[in-house]
């Protein structure tokens, strides 16, 4: 019997597309202290961005990639700047607010853009399916997992060994002793809005081959993006990878073993559980979880 | 700099909370290269003073003039990079980061390289980077912390939490360094060790005005004492002549 290991390597795949979506929910909150409801929508636009450039403009993969990320960077950072940055007595209630809105506008204008229906994308690589112990395992996910860990070791050297991404660090533990340090903490409110657009962007593009992007898929994505977040302990992003694919996975074992009707119910069951049995998640120590203002 | 030797002069400063007054037509100078220590009751409006300076909020009226030039509500990472550094009376460190990297967190103004270049570029791929550690190491063997800088700073004693405060505020290389209350919940080993890094600082000639309760300390390291009480001052001289002030004895014993 290898149907476990073929759940696997599909929980995996799917588990490293909540992984990045829960680091770019992580990014944000440490920021501004806000779940950035939009984050679904940064992985729709990444995937539906890639599908013009390759499929209709007929662009090579690697430039389209970063072309695709580039733009949805430019619009996180247009976000931060026109809804978030302007807001005169910002709460953590009405930033959230405003993000639930952003996240209509912006699936509101996908469909105008892209239709309804969804979109087919070829893989990056044509080689043949492997063959691992009897599972098959597709070039794609190969791709979607080596492309998860380059994301995991760049936010690290980014956070540890940068000074912009010690600054961050600074301005999400202490706001006040960093702005007196002569960081503008607005400034770092915009770059946590870019990179983890530009997370979710990479996120729909490297898993746009295997579901078939459409504009109404982010609210889905970002909602096990978010559990994976909360599992993982809001905050750590360390852990929400962890959590991302402990989540995938489970959520294809129960897929495969009890039904694939109740694949979606599962896991935000389990983010119900963890949130009653551990608020602080998995990997957080219950005495971290503050409520940040913003 | 023609000729005035004050560093920060504040001029007829208002400022209430919902109908309390904190300062009440408040007016002083700093001089350069002094240790200027505000003093008062609690209560008094001294760390609304220092709030007002680093620009977390502005006067109702009144002016702030610093080097000459009249500060128009600058946000406090504006101020900073004026060169105001401030510590806090609750200490403010980064507590999940090591205590070399909370001093390079204040080292990152000085660097030539913006904040978007510096994004890009991983720091062994950077000489600058490299620098920077050196210099916030040097300010951290100042402080004499130097053996701690792989720690988390959270972990560190309350004393020496501060002399980070301090060391990171120095990293920005400031002129004027305000400290919120430096020898507040030290004992008086690490009071006398704080009394001494103040002396330090001033002879590296950066102006530090400080409030703080110690008199002791505040006798021993100033240059002019300013007694502040209900937003008003009541006194200003060196620490002799205030010592001396009628009506700062009053305002002490309670008269």
């Amino acid at each position: 019997m290898t149907d476990w290991l073929q759940f696997l390597f599909m929980g995996i795949q799917r588990g490293a597309i909540y992984a990045m979506v829960a680091m770019g929910f992580n990014m944000i909150y440490n920021a501004t202290g806000i779940i950035n409801f939009a984050q679904g929508e940064f992985v729709v636009l990444g995937g539906l961005m890639m599908v013009s450039l390759t499929m209709v403009m007929d662009f090579s993969i690697v430039f389209a990639f970063f072309l695709s990320v580039g733009f949805v960077t430019i619009v996180g950072i247009l976000m931060e700047r026109l809804t978030i940055n302007p807001v005169r007595r910002p709460t953590v209630l009405r930033l959230i607010i405003i993000t639930i809105a952003v996240s209509m506008l912006f699936k509101g204008s996908a469909m105008c853009f892209w239709g309804k229906g969804s979109h087919y994308m070829r893989h990056f690589t044509e080689a043949q399916p492997l063959e691992i112990m009897g599972a098959t395992i597709m070039p794609q996910t190969l791709w979607i997992i080596g492309i998860l860990i380059l994301v995991v070791i760049g936010y690290v050297l980014f956070f540890n060994c940068t000074m912009t991404g010690k600054c961050m660090r600074a301005c999400a533990i202490n706001r006040d002793a960093a702005r007196l340090a002569g960081i503008n903490d607005r400034r770092m409110v915009m770059l946590s809005f870019a990179l983890s657009a530009a997370i979710g962007a990479i996120a729909g593009i490297i898993i746009t081959p295997l579901i078939q992007m459409d504009y109404a898929r982010g609210a889905l994505l970002g909602l096990k993006g978010f559990g994976a977040a909360v599992i993982g302990g809001l905050g750590n992003s360390m852990g929400a990878v962890a959590a991302g694919l402990l989540l995938g996975t489970i959520e294809a074992m129960a897929g495969g073993y009890i039904s694939s009707h109740y694949m979606d119910a599962i896991a935000l069951v389990i983010m119900l559980v963890v949130l009653f049995a551990r608020p602080g998640g998995l990997f957080g120590s219950s005495e971290e979880v503050r409520l940040k203002e913003f | 700099m023609s000729g005035n030797d004050l560093i920060l002069e504040l001029k007829e400063l208002k400022k209430s909370f919902g109908g309390v007054v904190a300062l009440d037509n408040l007016s002083f100078g700093v001089k350069r290269n002094t240790t200027t220590s505000l003093i008062g009751p609690n209560g008094a409006g001294k760390t609304t003073v220092f709030n007002l300076i680093t620009g977390y909020f502005g006067p109702d009226s009144g002016l702030l003039i610093y080097r000459d030039r009249p500060l128009k509500g600058e946000k406090p990472y504006k101020t900073a990079s004026l060169g105001i550094g401030r510590t806090f009376q609750n200490v403010q460190v980064f507590a999940d980061m090591s205590v070399l990297e909370n001093v390079m967190v204040g080292r990152h103004l000085r660097s030539r390289t913006g904040l978007t270049l510096s994004a890009v570029l991983p720091s062994f791929l950077r000489p600058e980077e490299r620098r920077i550690k050196e210099e916030a190491w040097h300010w951290l063997e100042f402080v004499g912390l130097e053996r701690f800088s792989d720690m988390p700073a959270g972990a560190l004693p309350l004393g020496n939490q501060r002399m980070l405060e301090i060391a990171r505020a120095l990293a920005m290389e400031p002129e004027l360094l305000l400290l919120d209350e430096p020898a507040s919940g030290l004992n008086s080993r690490e009071t006398i060790a704080m009394g001494e890094l103040i002396g330090c600082i001033r002879d590296k000639a950066i102006t530090v005005m400080l409030v703080e309760h110690d008199m002791e300390l505040v006798m021993e390291i100033s240059d002019r004492v300013a007694v502040m009480n209900f937003g008003r001052l009541i006194a200003e001289g060196t620490p002799r002549e205030v010592q001396e002030d009628r009506e700062v004895i009053s305002a002490y014993l309670g008269e």
